[in-house]
């Protein structure tokens, strides 16, 4: 578990920070993206997998949470 | 010289490499890398913020130096004690130039040095009564102060002093803020997560304070954030944001103080010039109270105008009129400085080697004077900075991150760049080998170089560095040969 920051993007919707790691990157896919329930796999612009515990849509952005790592890139 | 190729590049670095142990050569080889434009991550060509290997010269300092030195040391009306012995505080005084004004000594602190002198008996007794002792003792003779942060010094940390204490205990007293700093020297492997450590003082100790208070702001506040006042740069950023219609609410932290940092909380955009050093606070005032923040660049009047169209596309019409205003009055005076500097620097080739966000943001005001930057590196730069480099660098450029001094000399005498922009533990070595050499620190006792009256500043030194006499008088006159006979016949 790490702790990570979603914000809004310019190219795509979210952008993932990652501040242990500097890992600035575009949010490619969501799994869940709806008011009720919000989170789930992420999948990044770099081929890495995070999961975020499915939850109610964030009012606002920037937020941080916590993330599992599924599947880093290299 | 034409400019090398990539193959060219990639063969130079791997002969530089060729000096190494099999082990550490594995390792410098990741920090090495030749830019392409097209790779999107630079995770995929370059390692950043990893340990230096032993035995090299690095050009790194410590986590102390980037809290102290860098972040919290330009905060002008408060004292920071360099906690721990005389040493680290004392060799690094007053050497940074972030000017200000006020009367040194009385209400402003900024190139004293104070620091609690531990001694013997401090290490194996703890020196929290001393640190007490020390905070009276500042009251009685400054009471001027705003408030104290407490840099803590290597021994701190390993002693296992108690600064919060003391620091709580103070501050219930005076009722003055009094910041304990965690950034003993050995964490991290260089400055950076020293200033990630002042960043989270600051969001700890300072910003909280003025929560829920009044104030009377206007849609126009901005703060600047990230901008030391190195020569003066931090009012030559100012006075243009304040020309286009903005209320520059405060100033981090070059001319910087406590109140304008409590302020910023309540302002309506952060503008942030040193990504590297400052882009944790930033990040936590947007989750905390919704500031965006965006970065600019204030170097050579391309960069300038750009960022002065960008920071006015989040304000209304009346800012976005401002910024071409401003962009307009400046023009004449940046056509004759290019006009008047170009033709002496055109194709002149720049090898840069600094710390934080010069290594990028300078590259644009070369470009504006014809000049080309063929390598570049960061001291202390992660990921994300490289990540923004390797847009701003021509293809098949040197990119170079921690570079030892036995790399750069090597790439030096390859490349023969026109000029090299570093540090002072460089500029003896390459004046010597017979380069030009601009420290680009602390703009070689020079500066401002932000904004437009920066530019014409910073023009007019690379000219006078470039074109100055002296480099031709590099060989004795005995050891030249033909030049007296040509001389002749020109004359
Ligand atoms: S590494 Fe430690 S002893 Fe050295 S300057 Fe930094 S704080 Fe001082």
């Amino acid at each position: 578990m790490a702790n990570i920051m979603i914000q809004r993007g310019s190219k795509t919707e979210y952008v993932f920070y990652l501040p242990k790691r500097d890992l600035e990157d575009d949010i490619v896919s969501m799994e869940f993206d709806s008011p009720e329930k919000w989170g789930g796999e992420i999948k990044l612009n770099n081929g890495g997998t995070y999961y975020i515990d499915p939850q109610s849509k964030p009012a606002k952005l920037p937020i941080s949470l916590r993330a599992k790592r599924l599947d880093a890139a290299e | 010289m034409s400019a090398l190729t990539r193959e060219e590049t990639e063969a130079l670095i791997q002969e530089v490499l060729e000096v190494y142990p099999e082990k550490a050569k594995k390792d410098r080889a990741k920090h090495l890398t030749v830019n392409d434009q097209s790779i999107e991550q630079s995770k995929k060509c370059i390692t950043s913020n990893r340990k230096s290997l032993p035995g090299v010269m690095t050009i790194r300092g410590c986590a102390y130096a980037g809290s102290k030195g860098v972040v919290w040391g330009p905060i002008k009306d408060m004292i920071h004690i360099s906690h721990g012995p005389v040493g680290c505080g004392q060799y690094s005084r007053a050497g940074r130039r972030n000017y200000y004004v006020g009367m040194t000594g009385v209400n402003s602190f900024g190139t004293m040095n104070f620091t609690s002198d531990f001694q013997e008996k401090d290490i194996v007794f703890g020196g929290d009564k001393k640190l007490a002792k020390v905070m009276t003792e500042i009251e009685a003779l400054f009471p001027l102060n705003k408030g104290v942060s407490i840099q803590s010094e290597c021994p701190i940390g390993l002693i296992g002093d108690d600064i919060e204490a003391v620091a709580k205990k103070t501050t219930a007293e005076t009722g003055k803020p009094v910041v304990p700093v965690r950034c003993e020297g050995f964490r991290g492997v260089s400055q950076s997560l020293g200033h990630h450590i002042a960043n989270d003082a600051i969001r700890d100790w300072v910003l909280p304070r003025r929560e829920g208070k009044a104030f009377e702001g206007t849609p126009y506040d901005v703060a600047v954030i990230g901008d030391y006042n190195i020569g003066g740069d931090a009012w030559s950023s100012r006075i243009l944001l304040e020309e286009m219609g903005l209320r520059v609410v405060a100033q981090w932290s070059g001319d910087g103080t406590i109140s304008e940092m409590e302020k910023t909380p309540f302002v309506k955009m952060n503008l942030i010039h040193c990504y590297r050093s400052m882009n944790y606070i930033a990040r936590h005032m947007e989750e905390k109270y919704s500031i965006p923040w965006m970065e600019y660049n204030f170097f050579g009047p391309t960069k300038v105008a750009e960022s002065l169209r960008a920071i006015a596309a989040h304000f209304d019409d009346k800012i976005k009129e401002g910024a071409e205003r401003v962009i307009a009055k400046y023009q004449a005076m940046m056509d004759e400085i290019i006009a008047k500097y170009k033709p002496r620097l055109q194709g002149k080739k720049v090898m840069l080697y600094v710390g934080g966000l010069r290594p990028r943001h300078v590259i644009g005001a070369y470009e504006d004077l014809g000049m080309e930057v063929v390598g570049t590196g960061y001291e202390f730069g992660h990921n994300d900075d490289y990540d923004r480099t390797i847009k701003d660098m021509g293809n098949a450029t040197l990119i170079y991150d921690d570079v030892t001094g036995f790399e750069f000399e090597e790439f030096v005498k390859r490349i023969k760049p026109d000029l090299v922009g570093s540090g002072i533990k460089e500029k003896f070595i390459f004046q010597k080998m017979g380069v030009p050499f601009r420290q680009m620190h602390s703009w070689d006792y020079s500066g401002p170089y932000h904004g437009y009256d920066g530019f014409a500043i910073f023009a007019r030194d690379m000219d006078m560095t470039l074109n100055n006499p002296c480099w031709s008088k590099m060989t004795a006159p005995w050891l030249k040969k033909e030049e007296p006979v040509a001389e002749k016949e020109a004359a």
